[in-house]
């Protein structure tokens, strides 16, 4: 049971809702004015751009589903970052856990191809989890002891996961067809997909954590513990909480729904594992997390955003001739615009 | 040389400087005595350009200044040497002093630096090597690098703001023998100290703030130890009529032992040395002392949060050199810390979430999956009756006045019927009927057979409440006495170092 | 293993670690300012992309090296301008660089994937002409890798030897002390990042402009984190990230040599090797390479700042 009444003062100061809104419309509008600048300086019309965007995401169903496909990893991915976060860690290396966690699925789902779905999957999601929790474990123990800070050391783990990933790539799990990637995944090992999309259970999944950490940080004693090391690590402390228990706990939780992103990836929306498949989505998700201010609702929101942003960017590459890579410069400066604004981006100190 | 008029500054509700004048002249060594918050530290503070006075004149070799920043102090010739040096550790001392040197060329002559570092300590006896990285001298050292920097800046009035404080007693003689270098160069020294022993020693005169007003004036020749101790404290003689139920010894083994306990203080920590303390069941026990003197590492020690470097300590009878935190408070230790939203309050979490975590494990239900809140406000509701006071349930902590805070952590403190509380400056910031509460709410614990340790600077308080009384100074015990037995005068005199009879280390 | 053979490992290594080392050297001196630059990598994109754009354009490399410069500095720029004048977190802000640099390096380039274009010349230098082709060949470098090891050492000179150098520790040990002596520690930073900027664009430069002599999408491909590793290597000094760039591009010319004496090794695991060598130094003298970084940098990985 959460604390009673007023639950609105119980665990922060949130600032009324209408003026956020209005400043985020504010910035969001800046951001898309300089990047349909830069559209048509290369030639092409933003303003149909920014149509067809709008129209091919949200105008559509498929359009809509290509928005969630795209946002599924990043609410996991978030989520790791948002875990440790409200401790007091910084995760940065969430590409590296996923990643860690995708290879043990795929392992798993190379090894166990006969096996029937209801038992591979949850198999694959577990050794998924694993995977992330001990690429994690590393730097939590490093940081635990007062070795190494969980920024470097999770910074320096993500291009060592990826070379791992590409040397089994490469090597072992070799595909005979294809040479950047495995084999594909057996009908099994496949997350099933919802409806007639491409959506597939990782929604559920990443949804589901979110809804769980949000219960867990607001009404039980772990939350409770979390909340008073991030909030105040030397009273909280004094007041005999376990610092280091939660450190290393906190970061192999947050490697360990990474590690569900990457299995949720490659057996959900690629069917193999593939050769630099993250590109950037653990980092995406430390923005979203940051963006979102910690939140789990907010979590669910700027992802979707975010992925409006991207899921229009592919399909602006094919209806305008608009290089794909060219749609982070559009998120990159709606970033840039939120970031160069420090006051409002704090919704809840979560440290 | 530097003048002061009428000086008056405030805080808040707070005079902290209440109209001062004073005068300090070129070749004297000028003390600054008085007790914490008298309002030493906000005078020179002002002089320095930290803050700005509300009122008064100040005047630099008799023409009206105007000082903004610490930048302008030092460009009129004004330097002060902090309890927290603004040395970069890891930088050189001869590259600390090229920093703050007014006219260093593009490319510094680091050497020639360094050359003009050793002569001028040569001449003050401030020998420190240039090249040395700050992080590696000791803190004595560092002071003395400090002080090189401000000389090589061309300073003229010097100001140190309690210099000693982390000083060996050895270092301490060094340090005057400097100072006495200095004025002879005809420099002027301000030194703020509670120390008497200094004070009498080095002094040419003694200005006397108590409360944020001038006490008194006086030069060395006219000055006792009785006389300024007076001026510091001015309490009545009352030989504290202890109107309280006397002290029920419990029997049963102490509650808490420490044998010979010491522990190492980094950087501005204070090392405690050798600290013997019995405490039984049933009783409190008053520390008395100017804060800084290591009441803050004796209560972290108890607490385990720092760790003892020699000695034992034992808890309810077992030994407990090692246990770590949550486990001695799971056996009945409470904490009041000094500054409690800094140390106990986790500042954006509401008061009753506060309330709950230091026993997250009694309140937690379902295994930890839920909280017992209605629990955590029945306890939070009995506290508050108990204690006369209360303090709104949902409120932020980091929004409660400090009183309020201080109430908070009181009465969380004491929720739980703790058998050991460790109080430090229990009473700070509580206006008088909640400070009354707060003791007698210590007392009825005691009656319920509970053990004290009251740390404070408020000298009645410590007389009407202890069953015993100790002062600490430096790092150690220096006294103990049953209150009855003594007065605030020798107890005053303890607190400042006049009759500390330890053997220098 | 012959003479020749080891001579190319280090011709190779010295060939792939300048533009290495030039980035370290930039991400070094941000990095002593107190400013942490996680989107080194997109700063290297778009400076390669802009060199080689500009080389193809003009035909002439210098000049591409210039524009890439100052496209590195301008790229630093807005990474100050967000973390000293706007106070933004740090990480954030690098990562939101890294994506930009994603973008606009593809968009700069778009026009010029495949692109054939003159090479920064390799020199012969007077005195080695001597020596027969086969070993020439070898240190037969560019302009660009000739003047690494200098410009190594010339930014070690003006970190410890000048005044500017001396401000620019001194902020990014404590920026307060900075400005209680009297200078402006957000001036400091942004010169600090400026010149930064500038190395890292020469490295990107070099890149594309000498090294690969083509440009595709994320080319780069992990060199900027490698190079904020080197810098965590080289304890922030850049003498040492000289051998320190030595070792880590050795890596592959190291795999080179195993194959040839029969092991083999894949390159991938190879080349995790400089991030795992720093790992493993940072964890075992953790306490005393945690003193060797600047202050305030500290703050930064612990979300303090």
């Amino acid at each position: 049971m959460s604390p009673p009444e007023q639950r609105g003062a119980m665990t922060s100061v949130r600032p009324s809702v209408a003026p956020v809104l209005l400043r985020y419309g504010a910035t969001a509008l800046v951001a898309f004015a300089l990047f349909g600048l830069i559209l048509a300086i290369s030639g092409k019309d933003p303003i149909a751009s920014y149509r067809d965007i709008l129209a091919s995401t949200l105008g559509s169903t498929y359009g809509l589903s290509e928005v969630i496909v795209t946002m599924t990893p990043l609410l996991l991915t978030a989520l790791a970052v948002a875990i440790p976060s409200r401790v007091g860690l910084i995760n940065v290396g969430g590409e590296g856990q996923l990643i860690m966690g995708a290879c043990l699925s795929t392992w798993a789902a190379l090894t166990f191809a006969g096996l029937p779905a209801w038992l591979l999957l949850p198999i694959m999601a577990l050794l998924g989890m694993i995977g992330g929790a001990a690429w994690a474990w590393i730097p939590g123990q490093l940081r635990a002891r007062g070795l190494v800070n969980e920024t470097i050391s999770t910074l320096l783990l993500n291009p060592v996961a990826a070379l791992i990933a590409s040397f089994l790539i490469f090597g072992y799990w070799h595909s005979p067809m294809d040479t950047n990637k495995t084999a594909v995944f057996s009908e099994s090992a496949r997350l099933p997909r919802l409806l007639d999309t491409r959506i597939d259970l990782g929604l559920i999944m990443g949804l589901a954590l979110l809804a769980l950490f949000w219960y867990i940080m607001r009404s039980t004693r772990w939350g409770l513990e979390m909340r008073a090391l991030g909030g105040n690590p030397v009273a909280a402390r004094l007041n005999g909480l376990p610092a280091r228990r939660y450190t290393i706990v906190a970061l192999c939780l947050g490697g360990a729904v990474a590690g569900l992103a990457g299995m949720a990836m490659v057996s959900g929306y690629y069917g193999a594992l593939l050769a630099n498949f993250s590109r950037g989505v653990g980092f995406l998700g430390f923005l979203v997390c940051w963006l979102a201010g910690g939140s789990a609702l907010g979590i669910v929101v700027t992802s979707f955003v975010v992925s409006i942003i991207l899921a229009g960017g592919n399909l602006l590459q094919l209806t305008r001739d608009v290089p794909y890579s060219t749609i982070n410069i559009l998120l990159a400066i709606t970033l840039f615009a939120v970031l160069a604004r420090p006051d409002f981006t704090r919704l809840r100190s979560a440290r | 040389m530097l003048s002061v008029r009428a000086f008056s500054k405030r805080f808040g509700g707070v005079l902290a400087n209440d109209s001062i004048s004073l005068d300090v002249l070129p070749g004297e060594v000028h003390a600054l005595l008085g007790e914490n918050g008298a309002g030493k530290s906000t005078l020179v503070k002002c002089i320095y350009g930290f803050y700005r006075r509300d009122a008064g004149e100040l005047m630099v070799d008799g023409h009206p200044q105007e000082i903004s920043s610490p930048h302008d102090a030092r460009a009129m010739g004004i330097g002060m040497v902090f309890q927290n040096l603004t040395l970069i550790p890891a930088l050189s001392v001869a590259e600390n002093v090229a920093l703050f040197l007014p006219d260093l060329p593009r490319i510094p002559d680091l050497k020639s630096i360094a050359e003009a570092l050793r002569s001028l300590g040569e001449r003050y006896s401030l020998k420190v090597d240039p090249w040395a990285l700050v992080r590696d001298l000791s803190i004595g050292q560092q002071q003395k690098a400090e002080l090189l920097k401000l000389l090589m800046a061309r300073s003229r009035i010097l100001i140190f703001d309690e210099p000693t404080r982390v000083l060996a007693p050895h270092e301490v003689q060094g340090f005057f023998h400097v100072v006495r270098r200095l004025v002879e160069d005809d420099l002027a020294v301000i030194l703020i100290t509670h120390k008497l022993d200094e004070v009498l020693a080095i002094a040419d005169r003694i200005t006397v703030l108590r409360q944020g007003r001038v006490a008194g004036q006086v030069t060395r020749t006219e000055a006792t130890e009785a006389g300024l101790i007076r001026l510091m404290f001015d309490k009545d003689v009352t030989r504290s009529p202890i109107a309280r139920p006397e002290a029920q010894a419990a029997g049963g083994p102490p509650v808490l032992e420490l044998i010979k306990a010491s522990s190492r203080g980094d950087g501005a920590e204070v090392s405690l040395h050798q600290v013997d303390l019995v405490l039984n069941a049933g009783e409190i026990v008053g520390v008395a002392g100017v804060s800084g003197n290591g009441q803050k590492e004796l209560g972290e020690l108890i607490l385990g949060s720092i760790a003892c470097a020699e000695g034992t300590k034992r808890l309810f009878g077992a030994p407990s050199t090692n246990q770590p935190i949550w486990d001695i408070r799971r056996s009945g230790v409470s904490y009041i810390p000094e500054n409690p939203l800094a140390m106990a309050a986790i500042p954006y979490m509401t008061v009753l979430e506060n309330m709950a975590v230091t026993h997250t494990s009694s309140y937690a239900r379902r295994g930890g999956l839920s909280m017992d809140w209605q629990a955590v406000e029945a306890d939070a509701d009995r506290a508050w009756r108990r204690l006369g006071f209360s303090v709104s349930s949902y409120l932020p902590a980091r929004s409660l006045s400090g009183g309020n805070l201080q109430r908070m952590v009181i009465a969380r403190e004491l929720l739980h019927d703790p058998r050991l509380i460790i109080a430090s400056y229990l009473t700070r910031g509580l206006d008088v009927q909640s400070a009354q509460a707060a003791r007698s709410a210590l007392l009825q614990a005691r009656d319920r057979g509970a053990s004290v340790l009251l740390i404070s600077e408020d000298l009645e308080e410590l007389f009407e409440y202890s069953d015993r009384l100790l002062v600490m100074f430096e790092g150690r015990f220096v006294g103990e006495f049953m209150p009855a037995d003594t007065d605030i005068y020798e107890i005053g005199r303890l607190m400042t170092g006049s009759e500390a009879t330890y053997v220098a280390s | 293993m012959s003479d020749l053979a080891l001579l190319g490992i280090l011709s190779t290594a010295l060939f792939s670690g300048t533009s290495l080392l030039y980035a370290a050297l930039g991400e070094l001196v941000g990095q002593r300012a107190g400013i942490v630059n996680l989107g080194l990598e997109g700063v290297l994109l778009v400076s390669a992309a802009t060199g080689f754009s500009v080389t193809a354009l003009s035909g002439n490399p210098y000049l591409g090296i210039l524009a890439a410069a100052i496209a590195g500095a301008l790229m630093n720029t807005v990474h100050g301008y967000l973390v000293i004048s706007r106070k933004a977190n740090q990480l954030a802000s690098g990562l939101a660089l890294m994506f930009f640099g994603f973008g606009l390096s593809a968009w700069i380039g778009a026009d010029y994937v495949g692109a054939r274009i003159v090479g920064l010349p390799r020199l012969d230098l007077p005195g080695l002409a001597g020596l027969p082709e086969v070993y020439a060949s070898l240190v037969r470098f560019d302009i660009l890798i000739w003047l690494v090891v200098p410009v190594a050492i010339l930014v070690w000179w003006l970190l410890y030897r000048t005044r500017w150098g001396l401000g620019v520790r001194a902020v990014g040990e404590s920026p307060d002390t900075v400005y209680a002596s009297g200078r402006s520690a957000q001036s400091i930073r942004y010169q600090a990042l400026w010149l930064g900027g500038l190395l890292a664009g020469v490295g990107g430069a070099h890149l594309a402009i000498a090294y690969a002599m083509n440009w595709s999408e994320n080319m780069t491909a992990g060199r900027g984190f490698i190079a904020i590793a080197l810098v965590i290597f080289a304890k922030w000094d850049p003498l040492r990230a000289i051998a320190g760039a030595l070792l880590f591009s050795a890596a592959v010319a190291f795999q080179l040599l195993l194959q040839s004496s029969g092991f083999q090794v894949s390159p991938f695991l190879l080349s995790t090797m400089p991030y795992l060598l720093t790992l493993l130094v940072l964890a075992i003298w953790g306490g005393r390479r945690r003193a060797a970084a600047p202050a305030s940098l500290g703050r930064v990985y612990q979300g303090t700042e």
